[in-house]
Protein backbone atom coordinates (compact mmCIF):
# COMPACT_ATOMS: atom_id res chain seq x y z
CA UNK A 1 0.00 0.00 0.00
CA UNK A 2 3.25 2.22 0.54
CA UNK A 3 2.21 4.76 -2.49
CA UNK A 4 5.29 6.15 -4.50
CA UNK A 5 6.25 9.73 -5.95
CA UNK A 6 3.89 10.79 -8.72
CA UNK A 7 0.42 9.75 -7.62
CA UNK A 8 -0.14 12.34 -5.49
CA UNK A 9 -0.49 16.06 -6.56
CA UNK A 10 1.49 18.70 -4.19
CA UNK A 11 -1.86 19.78 -3.56
CA UNK A 12 -2.66 16.37 -1.22
CA UNK A 13 0.61 15.20 -0.32
CA UNK A 14 1.62 18.79 1.37
CA UNK A 15 -1.69 18.58 3.10
CA UNK A 16 -1.30 15.36 4.56
CA UNK A 17 2.10 15.73 5.47
CA UNK A 18 0.70 18.77 7.34
CA UNK A 19 -1.77 16.17 8.94
CA UNK A 20 1.37 13.75 9.29
CA UNK A 21 3.72 16.00 11.01
CA UNK A 22 1.46 17.54 13.27
CA UNK A 23 0.08 14.22 14.73
CA UNK A 24 4.09 13.07 15.00
CA UNK A 25 4.33 16.30 17.14
CA UNK A 26 1.30 16.03 19.14
CA UNK A 27 2.26 11.94 19.95
CA UNK A 28 5.64 12.95 21.07
CA UNK A 29 4.25 15.71 23.35
CA UNK A 30 1.84 13.70 24.52
CA UNK A 31 4.01 10.31 25.45
CA UNK A 32 7.23 11.69 27.09
CA UNK A 33 4.40 12.10 29.86
CA UNK A 34 4.07 8.56 30.49
CA UNK A 35 6.63 6.88 28.57
CA UNK A 36 8.64 4.59 30.94
CA UNK A 37 12.20 3.23 30.69
CA UNK A 38 11.02 -0.14 30.39
CA UNK A 39 8.29 0.13 26.94
CA UNK A 40 11.44 1.69 24.91
CA UNK A 41 13.08 -2.10 24.18
CA UNK A 42 9.38 -2.98 23.10
CA UNK A 43 9.25 0.03 20.69
CA UNK A 44 12.33 -0.67 19.36
CA UNK A 45 10.65 -4.96 18.87
CA UNK A 46 7.54 -4.25 17.85
CA UNK A 47 8.88 -1.72 15.29
CA UNK A 48 11.29 -4.77 13.96
CA UNK A 49 8.64 -7.33 13.81
CA UNK A 50 6.92 -5.10 11.58
CA UNK A 51 9.69 -4.07 9.42
CA UNK A 52 10.79 -7.66 9.29
CA UNK A 53 6.80 -8.79 8.48
CA UNK A 54 6.06 -6.34 6.08
CA UNK A 55 8.61 -8.00 3.75
CA UNK A 56 6.64 -11.47 3.62
CA UNK A 57 4.52 -11.01 0.74
CA UNK A 58 2.18 -13.79 0.36
CA UNK A 59 -0.10 -14.19 -2.69
CA UNK A 60 -3.55 -13.41 -2.90
CA UNK A 61 -5.69 -13.91 -5.69
CA UNK A 62 -5.23 -13.09 -9.84
CA UNK A 63 -1.38 -12.62 -9.45
CA UNK A 64 -0.96 -10.10 -6.61
CA UNK A 65 0.30 -10.15 -3.45
CA UNK A 66 -0.36 -8.40 -0.16
CA UNK A 67 2.26 -8.36 3.25
CA UNK A 68 1.20 -7.57 6.95
CA UNK A 69 0.44 -3.91 7.94
CA UNK A 70 1.09 -4.19 11.65
CA UNK A 71 -0.31 -0.48 12.49
CA UNK A 72 -3.39 -1.88 14.44
CA UNK A 73 -1.07 -4.63 15.87
CA UNK A 74 1.55 -2.20 17.59
CA UNK A 75 -1.48 0.18 19.11
CA UNK A 76 -3.17 -2.32 20.80
CA UNK A 77 0.17 -3.53 21.93
CA UNK A 78 2.24 -0.36 23.21
CA UNK A 79 -1.24 2.24 23.18
CA UNK A 80 -2.14 4.07 20.09
CA UNK A 81 0.01 7.12 20.18
CA UNK A 82 3.35 5.10 21.02
CA UNK A 83 2.11 2.38 18.10
CA UNK A 84 1.32 5.11 15.55
CA UNK A 85 5.40 6.17 16.79
CA UNK A 86 6.13 2.90 15.72
CA UNK A 87 4.81 2.91 12.40
CA UNK A 88 6.24 6.29 11.34
CA UNK A 89 9.83 5.00 12.38
CA UNK A 90 9.16 1.86 9.91
CA UNK A 91 7.68 3.65 7.16
CA UNK A 92 10.60 6.24 7.49
CA UNK A 93 13.05 3.91 7.08
CA UNK A 94 11.08 1.81 4.00
CA UNK A 95 11.14 5.50 2.43
CA UNK A 96 14.72 6.64 3.12
CA UNK A 97 16.81 3.18 3.05
CA UNK A 98 14.72 1.08 1.06
CA UNK A 99 13.15 3.09 -1.53
CA UNK A 100 9.61 1.91 -0.44
CA UNK A 101 7.30 4.03 -0.57
CA UNK A 102 8.10 7.93 -2.01
CA UNK A 103 9.93 10.74 -0.09
CA UNK A 104 7.28 13.18 -1.28
CA UNK A 105 4.33 11.05 -0.23
CA UNK A 106 5.53 10.18 3.24
CA UNK A 107 2.65 12.19 5.05
CA UNK A 108 0.40 10.55 2.86
CA UNK A 109 1.79 6.63 3.66
CA UNK A 110 2.45 8.00 7.34
CA UNK A 111 -1.53 9.14 7.47
CA UNK A 112 -2.80 6.22 5.50
CA UNK A 113 -0.83 3.09 7.49
CA UNK A 114 -0.50 5.15 10.90
CA UNK A 115 -3.30 7.34 11.40
CA UNK A 116 -6.51 5.55 9.63
CA UNK A 117 -5.01 1.61 10.08
CA UNK A 118 -3.29 2.53 12.86
CA UNK A 119 -5.32 5.62 15.25
CA UNK A 120 -8.27 5.56 13.75
CA UNK A 121 -8.65 1.70 13.84
CA UNK A 122 -7.99 1.34 17.54
CA UNK A 123 -10.04 4.14 18.44
CA UNK A 124 -12.98 2.25 17.05
CA UNK A 125 -12.01 -0.91 17.96
CA UNK A 126 -12.24 0.59 21.74
CA UNK A 127 -15.61 1.88 21.17
CA UNK A 128 -16.89 -1.54 20.24
CA UNK A 129 -14.43 -3.62 22.63
CA UNK A 130 -15.32 -1.96 25.98
CA UNK A 131 -18.92 -2.70 25.98
CA UNK A 132 -18.16 -6.10 24.51
CA UNK A 133 -16.20 -7.12 27.25
CA UNK A 134 -18.91 -6.76 29.63
CA UNK A 135 -20.98 -9.35 27.40
CA UNK A 136 -18.47 -11.91 26.53
CA UNK A 137 -15.06 -11.63 29.11
CA UNK A 138 -12.16 -9.39 28.47
CA UNK A 139 -9.92 -12.20 26.55
CA UNK A 140 -12.58 -13.03 24.29
CA UNK A 141 -13.70 -9.40 23.71
CA UNK A 142 -10.05 -7.82 22.94
CA UNK A 143 -8.94 -11.04 20.66
CA UNK A 144 -12.43 -10.77 18.28
CA UNK A 145 -12.03 -6.91 17.70
CA UNK A 146 -8.93 -6.91 17.14
CA UNK A 147 -9.59 -9.82 14.29
CA UNK A 148 -12.29 -7.68 12.77
CA UNK A 149 -10.92 -4.17 13.20
CA UNK A 150 -7.40 -5.23 11.78
CA UNK A 151 -9.18 -6.35 8.64
CA UNK A 152 -10.97 -3.23 8.96
CA UNK A 153 -7.92 -1.64 9.37
CA UNK A 154 -6.25 -2.39 5.89
CA UNK A 155 -9.81 -2.11 3.94
CA UNK A 156 -10.38 1.86 5.29
CA UNK A 157 -6.30 2.57 4.52
CA UNK A 158 -6.85 1.39 1.31
CA UNK A 159 -10.32 3.44 0.57
CA UNK A 160 -8.39 6.04 2.11
CA UNK A 161 -5.47 5.76 -0.80
CA UNK A 162 -8.60 5.37 -3.36
CA UNK A 163 -9.79 8.80 -2.16
CA UNK A 164 -6.12 10.54 -2.26
CA UNK A 165 -5.58 9.24 -5.52
CA UNK A 166 -8.85 10.68 -6.90
CA UNK A 167 -8.32 14.38 -5.41
CA UNK A 168 -4.98 14.19 -6.58
CA UNK A 169 -6.89 13.56 -10.12
CA UNK A 170 -4.43 10.65 -10.71
CA UNK A 171 -7.39 8.42 -11.27
CA UNK A 172 -11.35 8.73 -10.82
CA UNK A 173 -12.62 7.25 -7.49
CA UNK A 174 -15.33 4.91 -9.03
CA UNK A 175 -12.43 3.36 -11.25
CA UNK A 176 -10.37 2.21 -8.22
CA UNK A 177 -12.12 2.20 -5.40
CA UNK A 178 -14.22 -1.22 -5.90
CA UNK A 179 -10.63 -2.63 -7.13
CA UNK A 180 -8.68 -1.39 -4.00
CA UNK A 181 -11.64 -2.72 -1.89
CA UNK A 182 -11.40 -6.00 -3.25
CA UNK A 183 -7.82 -6.73 -3.27
CA UNK A 184 -7.64 -5.46 0.28
CA UNK A 185 -10.79 -7.09 1.67
CA UNK A 186 -8.41 -10.20 0.70
CA UNK A 187 -5.15 -9.12 2.23
CA UNK A 188 -6.69 -8.24 5.12
CA UNK A 189 -7.75 -11.49 6.11
CA UNK A 190 -4.31 -11.97 6.65
CA UNK A 191 -3.27 -9.14 9.11
CA UNK A 192 -6.51 -10.20 10.86
CA UNK A 193 -5.16 -13.38 11.30
CA UNK A 194 -1.23 -12.08 11.99
CA UNK A 195 -2.78 -9.46 14.18
CA UNK A 196 -4.99 -12.07 16.53
CA UNK A 197 -2.58 -14.75 16.85
CA UNK A 198 0.67 -12.25 17.65
CA UNK A 199 -1.87 -10.48 20.05
CA UNK A 200 -3.00 -13.63 21.48
CA UNK A 201 0.64 -14.68 21.95
CA UNK A 202 1.41 -11.82 24.09
CA UNK A 203 -1.50 -12.08 25.55
CA UNK A 204 -0.64 -16.12 26.82
CA UNK A 205 2.75 -14.84 27.90
CA UNK A 206 2.45 -11.52 29.21
CA UNK A 207 -0.68 -10.11 29.64
CA UNK A 208 1.35 -6.82 31.14
CA UNK A 209 2.85 -6.07 27.26
CA UNK A 210 -0.83 -5.56 25.39
CA UNK A 211 -1.99 -2.10 26.39
CA UNK A 212 -5.35 -2.62 25.81
CA UNK A 213 -5.77 -5.59 28.26
CA UNK A 214 -8.19 -3.66 30.23
CA UNK A 215 -6.17 -0.88 29.56
CA UNK A 216 -8.20 2.80 29.16
CA UNK A 217 -10.78 3.08 26.21
CA UNK A 218 -10.15 6.41 25.35
CA UNK A 219 -8.19 8.11 27.40
CA UNK A 220 -4.11 8.10 27.95
CA UNK A 221 -4.70 8.21 32.15
CA UNK A 222 -2.29 4.62 32.51
CA UNK A 223 0.10 6.95 33.11
CA UNK A 224 0.03 7.18 37.10
CA UNK A 225 -0.07 2.87 37.28
CA UNK A 226 2.35 2.75 35.15
CA UNK A 227 4.87 4.58 36.98
CA UNK A 228 4.42 3.10 40.00
CA UNK B 1 22.23 10.89 35.56
CA UNK B 2 19.46 9.86 32.83
CA UNK B 3 21.91 7.24 31.63
CA UNK B 4 22.03 5.64 35.03
CA UNK B 5 18.65 5.44 35.74
CA UNK B 6 17.73 3.91 32.08
CA UNK B 7 20.36 1.22 33.48
CA UNK B 8 18.43 0.53 36.41
CA UNK B 9 15.06 0.62 34.75
CA UNK B 10 16.68 -2.42 32.60
CA UNK B 11 18.50 -4.30 35.27
CA UNK B 12 15.00 -3.99 37.01
CA UNK B 13 12.71 -5.64 34.21
CA UNK B 14 15.16 -8.56 33.35
CA UNK B 15 12.38 -11.14 31.93
CA UNK B 16 11.14 -7.88 29.91
CA UNK B 17 14.43 -8.12 28.14
CA UNK B 18 14.41 -11.82 27.78
CA UNK B 19 10.89 -11.47 25.78
CA UNK B 20 12.43 -8.65 23.65
CA UNK B 21 15.37 -10.59 22.74
CA UNK B 22 13.24 -13.24 21.58
CA UNK B 23 10.99 -10.84 20.01
CA UNK B 24 13.87 -9.65 18.36
CA UNK B 25 15.22 -13.21 16.67
CA UNK B 26 11.82 -13.77 15.45
CA UNK B 27 11.89 -10.45 13.09
CA UNK B 28 15.91 -11.26 12.27
CA UNK B 29 14.33 -15.15 11.03
CA UNK B 30 11.82 -13.99 9.42
CA UNK B 31 13.66 -11.22 7.68
CA UNK B 32 16.88 -13.27 6.84
CA UNK B 33 15.82 -16.44 6.09
CA UNK B 34 11.89 -15.94 5.16
CA UNK B 35 11.76 -12.90 3.43
CA UNK B 36 13.70 -13.76 0.26
CA UNK B 37 11.26 -16.55 -0.21
CA UNK B 38 8.25 -13.84 -0.12
CA UNK B 39 5.83 -13.29 -2.93
CA UNK B 40 7.49 -11.54 -5.52
CA UNK B 41 3.92 -10.37 -7.68
CA UNK B 42 3.00 -6.81 -7.65
CA UNK B 43 1.21 -5.81 -4.20
CA UNK B 44 -2.42 -4.56 -4.59
CA UNK B 45 -1.72 -1.20 -4.92
CA UNK B 46 0.86 -2.05 -7.93
CA UNK B 47 -1.69 -4.43 -9.71
CA UNK B 48 -4.45 -1.72 -9.47
CA UNK B 49 -2.13 0.61 -10.73
CA UNK B 50 -1.33 -1.50 -13.43
CA UNK B 51 -4.47 -2.75 -14.43
CA UNK B 52 -6.61 0.80 -14.27
CA UNK B 53 -3.72 2.18 -15.92
CA UNK B 54 -2.05 4.92 -13.68
CA UNK B 55 1.65 2.88 -13.10
CA UNK B 56 2.75 5.03 -15.18
CA UNK B 57 2.75 7.81 -13.24
CA UNK B 58 4.84 6.87 -10.59
CA UNK B 59 7.34 4.94 -13.66
CA UNK B 60 7.86 8.73 -15.11
CA UNK B 61 8.17 10.39 -11.88
CA UNK B 62 11.63 10.84 -10.85
CA UNK B 63 11.76 9.62 -7.31
CA UNK B 64 12.46 12.58 -5.16
CA UNK B 65 15.08 10.75 -2.92
CA UNK B 66 17.43 8.95 -5.00
CA UNK B 67 19.52 7.77 -2.59
CA UNK B 68 18.53 4.63 -0.68
CA UNK B 69 21.31 2.00 -0.09
CA UNK B 70 19.05 -0.98 0.27
CA UNK B 71 16.45 0.15 -3.34
CA UNK B 72 14.32 -2.23 -3.59
CA UNK B 73 15.05 -4.75 -0.42
CA UNK B 74 18.89 -5.98 -2.02
CA UNK B 75 22.04 -5.29 -1.71
CA UNK B 76 24.07 -3.71 -4.52
CA UNK B 77 27.32 -5.99 -5.09
CA UNK B 78 25.60 -9.11 -3.54
CA UNK B 79 24.76 -11.28 -6.82
CA UNK B 80 22.82 -14.09 -5.05
CA UNK B 81 19.23 -12.88 -5.02
CA UNK B 82 17.99 -14.28 -1.98
CA UNK B 83 21.28 -13.15 -0.04
CA UNK B 84 21.01 -9.66 -0.72
CA UNK B 85 17.13 -9.54 -0.09
CA UNK B 86 18.16 -11.42 3.28
CA UNK B 87 20.88 -9.10 3.87
CA UNK B 88 18.82 -5.80 3.58
CA UNK B 89 16.15 -7.51 6.17
CA UNK B 90 19.17 -7.86 8.52
CA UNK B 91 19.99 -4.23 8.03
CA UNK B 92 16.89 -2.85 7.85
CA UNK B 93 15.36 -4.97 11.23
CA UNK B 94 18.70 -3.25 13.23
CA UNK B 95 18.01 0.21 11.38
CA UNK B 96 14.26 -0.03 12.35
CA UNK B 97 15.29 -0.99 15.91
CA UNK B 98 17.87 1.95 15.99
CA UNK B 99 15.37 4.24 14.83
CA UNK B 100 12.80 3.44 16.94
CA UNK B 101 15.15 3.25 20.10
CA UNK B 102 16.09 6.81 19.35
CA UNK B 103 12.59 8.15 19.30
CA UNK B 104 11.59 6.56 22.58
CA UNK B 105 14.68 7.62 24.33
CA UNK B 106 14.32 10.98 22.84
CA UNK B 107 10.36 11.34 24.48
CA UNK B 108 11.43 9.41 27.38
CA UNK B 109 14.20 11.98 27.46
CA UNK B 110 11.69 14.51 27.14
CA UNK B 111 9.51 13.50 29.74
CA UNK B 112 12.22 13.15 32.31
CA UNK B 113 13.23 16.68 32.03
CA UNK B 114 9.88 18.12 32.45
CA UNK B 115 9.29 15.88 35.53
CA UNK B 116 12.71 17.54 36.62
CA UNK B 117 11.91 20.83 35.89
CA UNK B 118 8.41 20.57 37.38
CA UNK B 119 10.04 19.21 40.48
CA UNK B 120 12.65 22.26 41.14
CA UNK B 121 9.50 24.44 40.42
CA UNK B 122 7.44 22.80 43.20
CA UNK B 123 10.54 22.43 45.98
CA UNK B 124 10.59 26.63 45.15
CA UNK B 125 13.72 28.68 44.56
CA UNK B 126 16.07 27.47 47.49
CA UNK B 127 15.77 23.52 45.71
Amino acid sequence: MHIPDGFLDTRTWGALYGVSGGTTAYALYKVRDRLEGKKIPMLGITAAFIFAAQMLNFPVAGGTSGHFLGALLACTLLGPLEGYLVMVVVLLVQCLFFADGGLTVLGANIFNMGIIAGLLSYYLMMLVKVPLSRRIGEKRALLSSVAIFSWISVVMASAATALELAISGTVPLHVTLTAMLGVYSLIGVGEAMITTIVVGVVLQSRPDLVYAWRGPALTPARSAGEVA
Amino acid sequence: MMAFKLKESFSRNRGLWIFAGAGLLVAVLLAVFVSPWASSSPDGLEKVARDKGFAKKAEDTQPAWKHSPLKDYSVSGVRNEKASTGISGLLGVLITVGFALLVGLLAWGLGVRKRNREDAARSGPAG
